[in-house]
């Protein structure tokens, strides 16, 4: 004797009803972990004191130096620090980085409390030689599944901001007591480079 | 108590089940669908794409500090070269874009952008074309022979359009000499992010 349809239903219901219900991926180009990516770049640089304070410093280095290195400086910053970053991606090794980071606040706030003055090339070639080693420890930090690219992007941009808040900072260099202030700041960078020195040595 | 003549389904479930996990679908792929139409999702494919947007923006940012002449160069050059390369590509099979390739765009005209390059009229507008080209056939292939396809691409010019519009025309008129160089920064950290893509290419090869 045949099956009725309903033992037939009973029988296969379960298998229809996989076929029905059975999610499918959606592959609809959805570019994930591009927001993400950004946001991650531009909050990683203001995440890291170490890196804040280096970045700041060249913006107040170059707010007391005046043009053209006002803005020399933290165009030379950006560029060499992903640089620096290219090489990390590379798989580049690079010595030493944790105290090339203090070192880069150490000595980045000894120019701002002495608003030293060295030629152009001779300031901007400090700053450059730091950057490698900022881009080396922080530019390849990307969390799995982000986008590199906006990573990237969103790294160089917020450690721009840094520099121009720096700058900001700065403008108040053409009075006396903005000065005073500004030389102020270069002292608690170079206390900051000091504290990552040291923390650096004992770890 | 077994059933008499009972015969076990689960191979048959079982069967059924990785047919269906497996069954292959067509990758509906490549475009947002903003719900607005093609158009809109070429428009808006362009604005959310960084490869495709960053460098036509440098170049129009280039352009701008050069001058109306060249602004104006720029704006029908660039696009039409990307209606060219996409009517190219849609022809063509799908096919991805090089990183490497990518990233030279970047390093290119952030750079260029960033020294202020004294390029001359006919240089402009060779260097409009090929990126027009370049990034015309990538998003061309990518969107495949279709209506839809087409409509996308022109809403994806029509993006191209504004844009070079809009950021060249604001830079024309700056006069200010900060302004000027804030747009120079702007090339260098496209630069930047360049040199990291790069480095990211050469670790995902």
């Amino acid at each position: 004797m045949s099956p009725t349809p309903k033992a037939l239903f009973a029988r296969h219901g379960g298998v229809l009803a996989v076929i029905l219900f059975w999610t499918e991926a959606a592959f609809a180009h959805v570019q994930k972990g591009e927001a993400a990516g950004f946001l991650t770049g531009l909050k990683h640089p203001v995440s890291g004191l170490d890196h804040v304070l280096a970045m700041v410093a060249v913006g107040l280095w170059g707010a007391q130096l005046g043009a053209p290195a006002v803005w020399v400086l933290p165009v030379a910053f950006p560029m060499v620090m992903a640089f620096g970053g290219m090489l990390g991606l590379m798989g580049v090794p690079l010595p030493g980085i944790e105290y090339g980071i203090a070192a880069s606040a150490i000595l980045l706030g000894i120019a701002v409390l002495l608003e030293l003055r060295p030629p152009l090339a001779i300031a901007a070639f400090v700053v450059a030689v730091f950057a490698i080693f900022h881009g080396h420890a922080h530019g390849t930090e990307l969390p799995p599944g982000q986008s590199g690219l906006l990573y990237s992007m969103g790294f160089v941009i917020a450690t721009g901001c840094l520099h121009g808040v720096g700058i900001g900072i700065g403008t108040v260099h053409r009075w006396g007591w903005g000065q005073k202030l500004v030389r102020f700041a270069g002292g608690v960078v170079l206390a900051g480079g000091v504290y990552f020195m040291w923390k650096a040595i004992t770890a | 108590m077994s059933r008499p003549n009972s015969r076990s389904h689960i191979p048959i479930y079982a069967a059924v089940i990785f047919a269906s996990a497996m069954l292959p679908l067509a990758a509906h792929a490549h475009l947002n669908s903003t719900g607005m139409g093609p158009i809109y999702d070429g428009l808006m494919h362009f604005l959310m794409s960084p490869e495709d947007l960053v460098p036509v923006l440098a170049l129009a940012l280039l352009s701008g500090l050069r001058g109306a002449t060249y602004g104006r160069r720029t704006l029908f050059a660039l696009p039409g070269a990307w209606l060219l390369g996409g009517l190219a590509g849609l022809a063509a099979s799908a096919t991805n874009g090089n990183a490497f390739v990518s990233a030279a765009w970047f390093l290119a005209m952030g750079g260029l952008l960033a020294l202020d390059a004294k390029l001359s009229l006919r240089m402009t507008t060779a260097l409009a074309a090929m990126l027009g080209l370049y990034h015309g056939y990538l998003n061309g292939a990518g969107l495949g022979l279709s209506f839809t396809s087409a409509a996308a691409l022109i809403g994806l010019i029509f993006a191209v359009f504004v844009l070079i519009a809009l950021s060249a025309a604001f830079v024309v008129q700056l006069q200010a000499t900060w302004a000027r160089i804030a747009v120079r920064v702007a090339g260098s950290w496209i630069f930047a992010s360049g040199l990291l893509l790069v480095g990211w290419a050469v670790r995902n090869r």
